[in-house]
């Protein structure tokens, strides 16, 4: 289990992350909602020592994040980032195979079964026909779809998704954490993920953490925290919360007048 | 590992055919089933003395020497590439080979009677550019190609004007030669500086072959290979210490020679994709051939006068550095 305790993080005077703790526990989705600037990815860093931490501590399993090897963190919390840098020509396969790199020698091959994980996560991922295609001929959907699928090859039992819908249409939007949802539900995964929509969250998630000005407003299950009150405090913006007529989830709809 | 494998064997067989080809060929011809008889070792093949002089003495270890610097510049090139994901950099253009330059020549002038010293100066040289360019090219959002090229041209010119400092320092009459040096020489060598240039190779291209797992990975952005488990900073700090291991030994055997290190890496991806793995090494052995050619090219092609073979590099990486740079 990731636990932060506490945990502040300044550039210089500013706090860019304020005293924030918070629990990924197997199984659940955490989401972390919060307007620009709020620190929400600052707060996604900490959680695998890519962000140092000024204040506070992160726990893998109790035991201070810091003190793991890097390719042991590699392989117990993996980091689904917005996009990757393309300028080389590479495959989908070539692509999803770096997820195996914290798994064997950091020097030689991939190894026959490094090779058989990726492709069951490109089927699991719908990815499969793509493999030897090149990651800049695709989509950007497919391509997000290709960096999720490279976070899932590395078998960790903690996902960190930063904006994983950005850039997806509503079809995409909803695949995408459908398959994390999946992964939660049946294999004890436990994900954290910063998103803008609130909506996605309030379906997906199973507590949300809201964010401002680098301070935790409120964190709990969707219900409880996806209110009208507490989303005008972290937004500055009247919202109308009712339910969803299919799922009963909260359904945020912003007020313009 | 099957497809590196084949690349290499690939190329090992171009580069060989290579070797025997500009073995031959020069402002002396040689009887090619003679010569070649005699390249594999046997006694009493019917060469003339003069004929063995000029093909141990002369021409083999200017092609060894060749095929060393070659090596020596396409696979740093390969490794700067990965590092510092841009296709454009280049030991030559991002002013590394002049840091090394700058080396050798004071090596040259302050410590002239110690051979040695004139790699390790270069070797100093070379470390020094490339971490002056990546601090200079690394602005707060990252090292973008057209920083890192800009920050190659500071570095580069900064340096020129220290090699035109030192020019003053030397005798009138060693000038010439060393204008010649400056533009990839390899006509003056010596045995121990071409042991060196192989022992670089070798020790250069283990290294980063070693890293190309971690380098792929780094190739498509520093913090995403950081999550995925690659050291970053110990990583980074090996290739430039192999990538500037490699630059020295070549630029103080044979002087500057430019874009071999932008030209091979980019064939060998082109043709065999972008796999690290197979690209560094595939760039060591292919930049070998590359050199071995241009520098036959330089030597014959105004016989029995010399072109430097930096002149032939440059003919052809210049303008492939222009359609690189248009492609964007």
């Amino acid at each position: 289990m990731l636990e932060a305790k506490n945990i502040t993080i300044s550039y210089g005077p500013r706090q860019a992350v304020a005293d924030v703790s918070l629990r990924a526990e197997s199984g659940q989705m955490l989401a972390i909602i919060g307007p620009n600037g709020a620190g929400k990815s600052t707060l996604l860093g900490a959680l695998n020592a890519s962000v140092r931490i000024t204040h506070g501590e992160v726990l893998l399993d109790g035991r201070p994040l810091d003190s793991y090897a890097r390719r042991t963190i590699a392989r117990r919390i993996a980091v689904v980032a917005q996009e990757a840098d393309l300028r080389f020509p590479i495959t989908v396969m070539e692509f999803v195979l770096g997820g195996r790199y914290a798994w064997s020698n950091t020097w030689g091959w991939e190894s026959d079964h490094d090779v058989e994980v990726a492709r069951g996560i490109l089927r699991e991922t719908e990815m499969e026909e793509f493999a030897g295609r090149l990651m800049r001929e695709l989509s950007g959907g497919e391509r997000q779809r290709a960096v999720l699928a490279r976070a899932l090859a590395t078998e960790a039992k903690v996902l960190l998704l930063d904006e994983p819908t950005a850039n997806l249409d509503l079809a995409h939007q909803a695949t995408m954490l459908k398959v994390v949802r999946g992964r939660c539900d049946l294999r004890d995964t436990s994900a954290v993920v910063v998103t803008h929509d609130v909506n996605l969250a309030a379906e997906f998630a199973d507590r949300v953490l809201l964010l401002k000005e680098g301070r935790e407003i409120a964190t709990g299950p969707p219900r409880a925290v996806l209110t009208a009150e507490l989303l005008r405090t972290v937004f500055d913006l009247e919202v109308l919360v009712d339910a969803h007529p299919v799922s009963g989830a909260p359904r945020i709809t912003p007020v313009h007048v | 590992m099957r497809k590196t494998l084949v690349v290499c064997g690939l190329l090992l067989f171009l580069l060989a055919a290579t070797f025997v080809i500009a073995s031959l060929v020069g402002s002396q011809r040689l009887p090619p089933s003679s010569s070649l008889c005699a390249l594999v070792g046997k006694s009493g093949c019917g060469l003339s003395f003069e004929q063995q002089a000029i093909l141990f003495d002369l021409r083999l270890p200017r092609i060894l020497l060749a095929g060393a610097v070659g090596s020596c510049l396409a696979a740093a090139g390969a490794g700067y590439q990965a590092l510092l994901r841009n296709p454009l950099a280049e030991p030559y253009l991002l002013g590394v080979s002049n840091g090394a330059a700058v080396g050798t020549m004071t090596a040259l002038v302050f410590f002239g009677r110690h051979e040695w010293s004139r790699p390790v100066m270069a070797f100093a040289g070379a470390l020094l550019a490339t971490f002056v360019v990546y601090r200079l090219a690394r602005g707060r959002a990252g090292a973008t190609p057209e920083r890192l090229i800009l920050a190659g041209v500071i570095v580069t010119t900064f340096l020129s004007s220290g090699i035109v400092f030192i020019t003053t320092l030397m005798d009138a009459t060693r000038i010439r030669s060393f204008t010649f040096w400056l533009l990839g020489d390899l006509s003056g060598t010596t045995s121990s500086l071409l042991t060196i240039a192989l022992v670089a190779v070798a020790i250069g291209v283990g290294i980063l072959a070693l890293n190309a797992r971690s380098l792929n990975l780094m190739m498509l952005g520093e913090r995403d290979a950081f999550d995925l488990g690659v050291e970053v900073g110990r990583v980074r700090l090996t290739v430039f210490v192999a990538a500037s291991l490699l630059v020295g030994a070549s630029v103080a055997s044979s002087g500057s020679v430019g874009y071999v290190g932008l030209v091979v890496p980019h064939l060998v991806r082109l043709s065999f994709g972008s796999d690290n793995r197979v690209v560094i090494v595939g760039s060591a052995l292919a930049g070998a051939a590359f050199v071995i050619v241009a520098d036959t090219v330089a030597r014959t092609i105004i016989a029995p006068r010399e072109l430097p073979v930096g002149a032939i590099t440059a003919l052809i990486g210049a303008p492939l550095f222009i359609f690189l740079l248009k492609r964007g």
